[in-house]
């Protein structure tokens, strides 16, 4: 019966491709709903795990967390390193993890930061040790894997948070060493390069106090007082800093690679006017306003939180002020989530945002248009349904006279019946799996076109059961669909129907 | 005996259709139930099939009820087990092949498939060239033979045709007739032929002429 079914599904190729068609369309949308919306839920609360709150610089609530939790946006700017002692100091707090971004390796972000980070996401080595000295790095599993960087391996990031088509190396001078990778966490730290803050500030010529860390010997070639007062890295190739210091755009400091030019735009600095004050590379490839890079860290950008006046920072050939990009933060108990958010937001320049409340947020804006486009597609499959069903009603007149032959010829009436449910089934269960393998292509399209998908991790090929029910409801959809035909086929009396047809 | 119709009677909204036929059939035998439109031949042999239920008397074939005014019948399993049934417009499926439409027959009768009955059946009716053409795709010929190999291949003890050369012509009613004979012969089976089609008179050795709903010879 099932092969007769199908024999009359083929027979009428054109009206059974389209409600196919129509009912793949449905199934396509909403298992590409489920699965983006189940992921990236997921992603968002295994990301956060065991972060109460984020203190970043004043801004966005949802750019801190989204920056700092997640890492897909650009940071609110910089607090200063004071602040992560204020915490560490306070009793309600377990744990402040430091966070210092700003640059990045083939798009994979260099988190400053110290041990407890590591304690946060519970990561474990795969091969290797943890940083320790300056430049020292550790890759997440799937930088490992995608850069096929090994143990000892050297690299030099590069200027912003996300990769620079421009090929700018602005750290030519920084080559990071690799000395351990992560074991697959399967969370958003699989995508990190781990370094000390400490490194991150010599990176970005930084003075500091070397009891933060072992930042020994991190100013090995004095580059980064060639850059007082400006953002260290606002700098193309010309500005190659390692010996020699060849500026090929004619740029040539050869004298103690002092930029003293630079030093007369301390106060433009303070006005983020980085393209006319540091672009010796007479092209844009350093515009901090096209790479979102104003926030680097440490930079002294003008956007720190917790410098009253920002042309302090670089007011001295010393330096700059240490600065981290965010702070996590892990209560001791209760009554810090009650406390310390007030704190912050009150008593100093900083601001503090619960990645729970920023993530709902977040769904809260979505949720909307998933929704709109949630009953669109139900009514897609709903049409889908609707158009099985007219499709049977008109099989079954035209074919009254074969399925009644059927019962002459010795099928019971369950067996007529089923064989109508049949069709409607088969042509749901073809369009569900038809909708559900383009949905899941789709997704592997998607993630090739567009990196922030893949950064948010989100996978082709990861089944949940209400992915099963959706499609088991698809078929149900069928079912429904030609129940009215069937039992049409069920009533019909065959020798009447023979007589007529 | 094989078949028995005792005393069956039906009208439609008080109108006689059949009264009181009666006729047997030994195994195997065949004959002619002959009669003009409007007689009540696909009535009776609805009756005989078990597809209806007639108003008085009853209908056994091979000792089993088929068709009883009083509902005890089981036709529909009688007519899987032993009829095998060549309808006038032939009703081959289209959605099938004609070899599928053979073993569609045969599964649902027989309940298994009987591949090598069916390729010798098509054979034999020479129809075997087309066993994988469509019922649309069959000349009216074919399609004749396709309809009598279909009633063939469930391996009947009873076969029954409705008006198989209505559509005829001279040469072609003659084949069939032929061929019908044969094959219930060969099969070992009885053969009805409800037609009203006087040429196939002198194939039967017996005919049961039909008469305002009485068999009257």
């Amino acid at each position: 019966m099932i092969s007769l079914a199908i024999a009359y599904l083929r027979d009428r190729p054109l009206t059974t491709a389209l409600n196919i068609l129509l009912l793949a369309i449905a199934v396509a949308m909403l298992v590409l709903l489920l699965q983006v919306g189940s992921q990236a839920s997921e992603r968002f609360e295994r990301d956060a795990r065991g972060v109460d709150l984020v203190v970043g610089a004043k801004g966005s609530p949802l750019q801190l967390i989204l920056s700092s939790v997640f890492h897909v946006d650009q940071p609110t700017g910089n607090v200063p390193y004071s602040s992560l002692e204020l915490l560490r100091r306070d009793p309600a707090v377990a744990r402040a993890v430091p966070l210092a971004l700003g640059d990045n390796f083939e798009g994979y972000r260099i988190v400053g930061t110290d041990e407890t980070f590591s304690d946060l996401y519970n990561t474990e080595l795969a091969e290797g040790r943890s940083f320790g000295a300056p430049l020292e790095a550790v890759l997440g599993a799937s930088v490992a894997a995608q850069t096929g960087a090994g143990l000892g391996q050297k690299f030099v990031g590069s200027h912003g948070l996300e990769e620079d088509e421009s090929g700018d190396q602005g750290h030519d001078h920084a080559a990071f060493e690799t000395v351990g990778i992560l074991a697959p966490t399967g969370t958003v730290v699989d995508r990190l390069i781990l370094t000390s803050y400490e490194t991150v500030w010599d990176v970005h010529g930084i003075d500091h106090d070397h009891d933060h860390g072992d930042g020994e010997a991190h100013d090995e070639d004095g580059d980064h007082h060639d850059h007082d007062g400006e953002d260290g890295h606002d700098h193309e190739e010309g500005h190659d800093h390692e010996e020699g210091h060849d500026h090929e755009d004619g740029h040539d400091h050869e004298d103690g690679h002092e930029h003293e030019d630079h030093d007369s735009h301390e106060d433009a600095a303070d006005e983020h006017d980085h393209d006319e004050g540091h672009d010796h590379a007479e092209d844009d490839g350093h515009d901090h306003g096209d790479d979102g890079a104003d926030h680097e860290v440490g930079v002294g950008n003008g956007n720190s939180a917790g410098s009253a006046n920002p042309a302090i920072l670089q007011a001295e050939g010393s330096g700059l002020e240490p600065e981290l990009t965010a702070l996590l933060v892990t209560y001791r108990n209760a009554s810090g989530a009650i406390r310390i958010p007030s704190l912050i937001n009150r008593q100093t320049e900083m601001q503090s945002a619960v990645p729970a409340t920023e993530t709902a947020r977040l769904l809260e804006l979505l949720g909307a248009s998933i929704d709109g486009i949630r009953l669109f597609a139900w009514l897609l499959a709903l049409t889908g349904g609707i158009a099985i069903f007219v499709a049977l009603l008109n099989m079954v007149r035209t074919r009254e006279g074969d399925l009644a032959l059927l019962r002459v010829m010795g099928a019971s009436r369950v067996q007529v019946f089923a064989t109508v449910v049949m069709e409607g089934v088969i042509t749901a269960a073809l369009g569900a799996v038809l909708g559900w393998l383009a949905a899941h292509v789709l997704i592997i399209w998607a993630r090739a076109s567009f990196p922030t998908l893949a950064d948010l991790g989100l996978q082709a090929w990861k089944f949940g059961s209400a992915e099963v029910l959706l499609l088991l409801t698809v078929l149900a959809i069928g079912a429904l669909a030609s129940i009215i035909p069937a039992w049409r086929v069920y009533n019909a009396d065959p020798a009447r129907v023979l007589a007529r047809s | 005996m094989q078949l028995s119709v005792e005393g069956v009677g039906l009208s439609y909204d008080g109108q006689p259709v059949l009264s009181d036929v009666n006729f047997s059939l030994e195994a195997p035998e065949s004959a002619l139930l002959l009669g003009p439109s409007g007689s009540g031949k696909s009535s009776l042999l609805n009756i005989i099939c078990g597809l209806q239920t007639p108003d008085s008397g009853s209908v056994t074939f091979a000792g089993k009820v088929v068709s009883a005014a009083d509902g005890s019948a089981n036709g529909d399993e009688v007519r899987r087990q032993s009829m095998g049934i060549i309808f006038q417009t032939l009703r081959l499926v289209s959605a099938l092949t004609l070899r599928a439409n053979l073993l569609l027959a045969q599964k649902l009768q027989t309940g298994s498939h009987d591949t090598v009955l069916v390729d010798t059946t098509l054979d034999q009716l020479d129809i075997a060239h087309r066993a994988e053409a469509r019922p649309f795709e069959l000349s009216q010929g074919e399609a004749q033979r396709a309809a009598i190999a279909r009633a063939l291949v469930v391996r009947p003890s009873l076969l029954i045709a409705d008006e198989p050369t209505s559509a005829l012509d001279a040469v072609n009613t003659e084949k069939v007739a032929n061929l019908l004979l044969d094959l219930a012969k060969e099969a070992g089976a009885s053969l009805l032929v409800a037609t009203h089609d006087d040429r196939l008179k002198p194939y039967f050795t017996r005919t049961l002429a039909l008469e305002n709903g009485q068999i009257v010879s």
